[in-house]
């Protein structure tokens, strides 16, 4: 079968050429036959009939918007009522939120049903979902590679066409570098435009959740339901949402695109260097001007974000306690038994290393050589992007270094997995939009083409990608897993 | 930089980690080469910069101190893994 964008299903849904029933339940078939990919934790097919059941009657009544019967799978960080909300942890195995986080509340009142809940790595700490404590969801271009991460079951199933479309977070890179290694579009948006209410928090500063579908369209379609002011979250914008499809057709010419010399460096695969400046020259040939720009600081973006990241996550971690919700200990002997070994047993090795990481650089003694150093240096990064944003409209480059690797290849080696978001860690510092957008294949294996905008730019960018896809099929193309 | 395996014994109590005996060294050395790649770091003079907490340089709103809550108590124990009376359960703390 033909993957369909959310676009089409919409349109389909409303001319009554099926029921958001009949594509649900077609879907679940899909996700069953497909069970191998692990790309789903927990699969909620009675709650996604009757969701269905109630959308075909929205749709029947005429009371019906862009995403209503629309099935949809949401990362399994974000907390939903009554269902099981694991973070990709053993920790929260058992844990069924008594509410919903916003961005779930938002995309059910558009009136989209959810089929479940998708594959993650534990509590969002990793790049290759082999984190997971359910194990790692499989790149559906090869089930020898992994998908990417952390939202990697939220790639997989868009990629393996188990959902037009899912919700992801991206922390350092969690949307947009699984989106690149599956083949489709993600979307980072600005700090603070979705709501971060009841996703459960890795790194509250750099936390930001949004849509990964097929296409920019369908990116925008979501991110038009998921993205407005939170009085929830202390850290929401105050900005309402916009129509994020409105300037999808605007016309590019004079588009001014930044290449930054620091992303076509040592340790990029030239194979994706090669498709990505192919990408970039299409868009010169439709009228677009080059600007060569540095971003001098970014290599140090690594660094500053493997102290920033895991010291706010050691203190967002210590709610974890084995004493409110989530898992405990057997027989815990005295107070202190009940924390350690409680967190020693729900925590995986990853995300042990970045809380005794995070403890370390905030520890008496260490904090100004570490975090305060970490937080000046993000506000170098920030500024690169400001200067650069003086003299263009967007920058391009990689997603990321390398297409998808061997499952088990840089499990090993902390260090090795962490150079991997070399090209995105920079943006969620500076607290940037960005999207990765499939630009082509190298052996098979799919490249992501990086386009990051100005502060809350998300309609340019979502404009930028989406002319692209007008005139290329690289999102179109589907992994033979998909198929039958 | 490399830290000292005693060093990582102690931060693994403060942030109310078991790390099993037999995993210690390994951690301590993984630990150590992530120290290794942050310590870039060190090499940047940042002398006279802001240190910066949010992207968006926003600091927290205040809102007008109403109840917004209903009591809850029930729904958010119901998945607590001990209460008794209405209070959560813990190993006793004082003999």
């Amino acid at each position: 079968m033909d993957i369909e964008t959310i676009a089409d299903l919409g349109a389909g849904l409303r001319d009554k050429r099926f029921s958001s029933e009949e594509i649900t339940t077609d879907l679940l078939g899909h996700i069953e036959k497909q069970a191998g990919l692990n790309s789903f934790i927990t699969v909620t097919a009675d709650e996604a009939l009757s969701q269905a059941r109630a959308a075909d009657q929205r749709l029947a009544s005429g009371d019906a918007g862009p995403l209503t019967g629309i099935p949809l799978a949401h990362k399994d960080i974000f907390c939903t009522a009554g269902i099981r909300t694991s973070c990709g942890s053993r920790m929260l195995d058992n844990f069924i939120p008594p509410y919903n986080a916003t961005v779930i509340s938002r995309l059910a009142e558009a009136g989209a049903v959810s089929l479940g809940k998708t594959n993650m790595d534990e509590f969002a700490m990793g790049s290759s979902n082999e984190n997971s404590y359910y194990g790692p969801a499989l790149n559906p271009w090869d089930h020898s590679r992994v998908p990417g991460g952390s939202s990697g079951g939220s790639a997989v199933a868009v990629s393996a066409g188990l959902v037009p479309g899912s919700t992801g977070t991206d922390t350092g890179g969690s949307i947009r570098q699984p989106a690149a290694l599956c083949g489709i579009s993600g979307l980072k948006p600005t700090y603070g435009r979705v709501s971060r209410l009841g996703m459960i928090a890795f790194a509250s500063s750099l936390d930001q959740g949004g849509p990964l579908a097929r296409t920019a369209e369908d990116c925008a379609i979501l991110l038009s339901a998921m993205a407005g002011f939170d009085a929830a979250d202390s850290t929401s914008a105050e900005r309402d949402s916009e129509d994020f499809t409105a300037q999808l057709n605007a016309d590019l010419s004079g588009l001014r695109i930044g290449i930054p010399a620091e992303y076509f460096g040592e340790g990029l695969d030239p194979q994706i260097a090669s498709i990505v400046q192919e990408a970039i020259k299409d868009y010169e040939s439709r009228g677009a001007t080059l600007v060569d720009i540095s971003l001098p600081h970014s290599e140090l973006s690594v660094a500053a974000y493997y102290v920033i990241a895991p010291a706010e996550a050691s203190t967002n971690l210590s709610r974890f306690d084995g004493v409110r919700y989530g898992h405990r200990c057997d027989n815990p002997q005295d107070l202190l038994d009940l924390y350690t070994r409680t967190r020693e047993e729900g925590f995986g090795a990853e995300v042990k290393r970045r809380i005794l990481v995070g403890t370390y650089a905030l520890s008496a003694g260490y904090y100004d050589a570490y975090y305060r150093k970490a937080q000046q240096i993000r506000r170098l990064i920030k500024q690169d992007f400001v200067q650069a944003f003086e003299q263009v409209d967007v920058i391009m480059g990689p997603t990321t270094p390398h297409t998808a690797w061997k499952l088990g290849e840089k499990s090993d080696d902390p260090v090795a997995m962490y150079l991997e978001d070399i090209f995105t860690l920079s943006v969620n510092l500076a607290g940037l939009p960005a999207m990765s957008i499939p630009a082509g294949f190298s052996e098979g294996l799919p490249v992501g083409l990086q386009l990051i905008g100005n502060y809350f730019a998300e309609s340019k960018l979502l404009n930028v990608a989406h002319q692209f896809q007008q005139h290329t099929d690289w999102h179109r193309q589907q992994p033979a897993s998909s198929e039958g | 930089m490399s830290v000292e395996q005693a060093e990582i014994e102690k931060i693994a109590h403060l942030a109310r980690v078991r790390i099993a005996e037999s995993e210690i060294a390994d951690v301590t050395q993984r630990i150590s080469g992530i120290l290794d790649l942050v310590d870039q770091m060190q090499a940047v003079d940042t002398s006279g910069v802001e240190p910066m907490a949010n992207p968006l340089d926003a600091t927290a709103r205040l809102r007008a101190d109403e109840v917004t809550e209903t009591n809850q108590r029930e729904a958010f124990q119901a998945i607590a893994p001990e209460t008794e009376a209405g209070l959560y359960l813990v190993p006793k703390v004082i003999e």
